[in-house]
């Protein structure tokens, strides 16, 4: 089967991470099924566990679609984290100065965010294709500007009404919240923005000329030019397209999470984005199921310190050590892929091929 | 020393690159290994110098079975390989590239390592500036430096895969003498060529591979027709190329300056008609390839004029260029031609102008199954690019022009491709003359040159020293003028 391979890729990994963290909560001195346990429960048991974890799940989705296309048109775009927190600026500053219906807010606060986010990409993909500014080093130094710039809104230009507080600005009008059904913390609009962003991903990908011509950009430039491919075009569109992605993210944990802006409003994201991608493989279609996963334990983790004597760095732990079983068996898979093709080789597996003897 | 393989076995994937081979080596000879693209004799070198381990298979040196797992132990054992591509490091001096590989400790001890270099190259008369930057010499000299290096390192057997792509006709004299030398010593040789002048020139005994197997042994002298028989199954007629009636003027190229960092053309003009094939001889590196990347828009001419049909076009970018018919196919095929891991299919679907945004993948599909039947291609239209030879991204790259072109430019059209597949590429580039496309191409192939072109440039330093008809021509002449001018500017 086709998606054996590719699930086995994503499920032995975790098993392996899985076995890491039980091992590390014996050496903790903890009951390992009770914290997975708690885990499970804390992510995914109740109706409001569930919401937190899917509010958790769309930022990251969010951020991570939008590296599948920095990273197909071959850009390490690590200043990820910075577009995300752009986007959280730019949606903050149309929530302050915009009054309108919600339906309006969303629409405003969300164009607010792609452009924000975009920007701040379009700043490292300038910075990479025209000032030759490697986009690692760029986009770190662009996610510091973008940390202190939102430090510097917060205790200065807009501060809260009578005393400045590192806590974050003033809550933002009860319009621009994204609306959320009863006591739930998840907006069902996030969800579906979510959603379709993974979908268009998915397609643009897959299905477009833009899509295969961003994958030969990403996998040779030069051979791309000489299909007549404008390539910083496409460089700076894909900086472009995945800022925006992660300033909807940003937008999305300013207007439905904080309700204000909060001195570090991405959560850390879009690092996370960053673990998700690698885990999928680059592939979209396997974001949704990972980020997932990522998002219930993260919700999940931070139920453990209430119930036990268990720190909740755990879930970042697990999620770390996870990416690195990933990393490893993806490299374990690449040197057995030698002695696997030519076990395939005993009866062809390719047909004769139109020229004779392949 | 004598060298044996017994029955060595090496696939990857489905392919068996090597299917049982069995090859003797006497000591103190030039052993000849022939056969066309994909025989499998790089995959069997690699095995011999460590770069593969056999999937089966014995290796006999002087009656003592060894195993070579690294390139290192091979060395060990005084098996050395000088690649195609020589293996240097460019940002390294000749003489860190010499010590690279040395035995011992932490301590490099350049002062006695630079002496040895000097007595080696003293031995055969190379002429290497220890402290000179690799990046400065050239492909020839780069390889008198592997050479060098891997006598020190005690190499007693010396393979060399293809050694003569890319170096001038002085280089290569020279490089034949040396290797005539080694045999005198007791050295043995593994020449891997296509080129059968140079075999039947150097070695005393041949094997010929074909699709992975050992086909068959010959003692030289042998006739070349049996030769081509043996790698190729049935005689090869070479086509000569067919005269054609030349089409009005096409491009005009008129004080083309080109300013680049190692190299600088100046006041370069060339006038091109429909259908004419101009050939563009000369060192590596003499600027062919940057006047034909210039036309291309590849690279911004300094100044100067460009025209094609009369309209200027110097200075428009390359994708413009496609446009009004001209295209460009650079030497290296997968580096700059092609994109590692996207499909045949992926291929055409890039090349075609008119793909619509969303792509029908199904029709693409079946396009570019057809395609890869109709051009001969040995692989299936959703295999990468990376899976075929050097001979099937050629023609991959030649299914992927565009029809109607007004100007092809190329270089080093069969580089690297056994006769068969030059042959179909030169009847494929040759049928384009007929719709009036005019053709450039750069080669270092004397014999390319005379039989397709109407015309030679011979370059020298970025200027044009010789422009000569081919019909007035032959190769000594050429080769003269090639490398007898390089001596006088020495």
């Amino acid at each position: 089967m086709s998606w054996m391979r590719p699930l086995g890729r994503v499920l032995i990994p975790i098993v392996g991470a899985m076995a890491f963290a039980i091992l590390l909560l014996l050496l903790a001195g903890a009951n390992p099924f009770e914290a997975l346990g708690l885990l499970v429960e804390g992510s995914v048991g109740s109706a409001a566990n569930l919401s937190d974890t899917l509010t958790a799940w769309v930022t990251m989705v969010l951020a991570a679609a939008g590296l599948v296309v920095t990273f197909r048109a071959g850009l390490w775009n690590i200043g990820v984290e910075g577009q995300v927190i752009a986007g959280s600026i730019a949606a903050a500053f149309a929530a302050r100065t915009i009054e309108g219906p919600v339906a309006v807010m969303i629409i405003l606060t969300m164009l607010a965010g792609l452009i924000g986010g975009g920007l701040w990409g379009l700043l490292a993909g300038t910075l990479r294709v025209y000032g030759k500014v490697n986009e690692i080093f760029g986009g770190l130094g662009l996610t510091f500007v973008a940390t202190s710039l939102t430090t510097y809104l917060i205790i200065g230009p807009w501060k809260k009404a009578g005393v400045a507080s590192t806590g974050g600005t003033d809550p933002f009008p009860r319009d621009s919240w994204l609306p959320t059904i009863g006591t739930l913390r998840v907006s069902i609009v996030a969800v579906i923005v979510a959603a379709l962003a993974v979908v268009a991903v998915y397609f643009m990908m897959r299905g477009t000329r833009f899509g295969l011509r961003l994958k030969a950009v990403g996998q040779n430039l030069r051979s791309a030019v000489l299909f007549g491919i404008p390539n910083k075009r496409y460089l700076l569109l894909a900086f472009i397209i995945g800022g925006a992605l992660a300033g909807l993210a940003g937008t999305i944990r300013v207007t439905g999470f904080h309700h204000k802006l909060v001195p570090t409003p991405s959560g850390a994201h879009g690092y996370l984005g960053i673990l998700i991608v690698l885990l999928a493989g680059f592939q979209a279609k396997w974001i949704a199921p990972i980020a997932f996963f990522f998002a219930a334990i993260a919700v999940g983790a931070s139920q453990l310190p209430l119930q036990m004597e268990v720190d909740s760095s755990l879930g970042g732990i697990l999620r770390g050590v996870l990416v690195l079983f990933v990393l490893l068996f993806g490299g374990w898979q690449a040197r057995r892929a030698g002695a696997r093709l030519v076990a395939d080789a005993a009866p062809p597996v390719v047909p004769a091929t139109p020229g004779g003897e392949g | 020393m004598s060298l044996e393989l017994r029955d060595i076995h090496k696939h990857f994937g489905p392919v068996r690159a090597n299917d049982g081979i069995n090859l003797t080596v006497e000591a103190g000879t030039m052993h000849g290994l022939l056969g066309e693209n994909g025989a499998g004799k790089s995959t069997l070198m690699k095995v011999l110098s460590g770069f593969h381990a056999p999937d089966s298979g014995e290796i006999i040196l002087d009656g003592k079975h060894i195993r070579a797992s690294s390139p290192q132990d091979a060395i060990g054992h005084g098996i050395g390989m000088l690649h195609q591509d020589p293996l240097v490091f460019l940002p390294f001096s000749v003489i860190d590239n010499f010590l690279l590989q040395s035995p011992g400790g932490l301590r490099l001890d350049r002062r006695s390592a630079r002496r040895e270099f000097e007595e080696v190259c003293e031995r055969f008369q190379f002429s290497l500036d220890p402290s000179a930057s690799t990046r400065s010499l050239t492909v020839g000299e780069r390889q008198q430096l592997e050479i060098a290096r891997l006598l020190w390192l005690g190499a007693r057997v010396l393979i060399l895969d293809e050694p003569t792509t890319g170096i001038s006709a002085p280089q290569r004299v020279k490089l034949f003498a040396t290797l005539r030398a080694l045999a005198e010593e007791g050295m043995s040789v593994i020449f891997v060529s296509h080129k059968l002048e140079e075999v039947e020139e150097l070695c005393q005994r041949v094997t010929v591979m074909r699709q992975g197997k050992v086909v068959g042994h010959a003692e030289m002298p042998t006739p070349a027709s049996q030769l081509v028989e043996m790698m190729f199954g049935a005689p090869v007629e070479v086509e000569a190329a067919q005269p054609i009636e030349l089409g009005d003027p096409l491009l005009r190229v008129k004080d083309l300056s080109v300013e680049e960092r190692l190299l600088s053309i100046e006041a370069l003009s060339l006038d091109v008609r429909g259908g004419e094939v101009i050939g563009l001889a000369g060192l590596g590196g003499s600027g062919q390839n940057t006047f034909m990347r210039a036309v291309a828009g590849l690279v911004s001419p300094a100044g100067g004029e460009i025209t094609l049909d009369g309209k200027q076009i110097a200075g428009l970018p390359y994708r413009d260029l496609l446009d009004v018919g001209i295209q460009y196919l650079p030497a290296g095929r997968l580096e700059e031609g092609l994109v590692q891991g996207l499909s045949i299919t992926e291929h055409f679907v890039l090349s075609d102008p008119d793909t619509p945004f969303f792509v029908d993948w199904d029709a693409a599909a079946e396009h570019a199954a057809r395609a890869v039947t109709a051009n001969f291609i040995k692989g299936r239209a959703d295999s990468n690019a990376e899976e075929l030879s050097g001979g099937n991204m050629q023609r991959l790259l030649l299914a992927m022009l565009r029809p109607g072109l007004r100007l092809l430019m190329m270089e080093h059209p069969t580089r690297g491709l056994d006769i068969e597949s030059a042959n179909w590429v030169w009847s494929q580039l040759l049928s384009r003359r007929e719709d009036g496309t005019a053709i450039i191409f750069a080669s270092v192939d004397l014999d390319e040159l005379l039989r397709y072109s109407n015309r030679i440039l011979v370059f020298f330093s970025g200027r044009v020293i010789s422009e000569v008809n081919a019909s007035d021509t032959d190769v000594e002449e050429l080769g003269f003028l090639i490398g007898g001018k390089v001596r006088e500017q020495q």
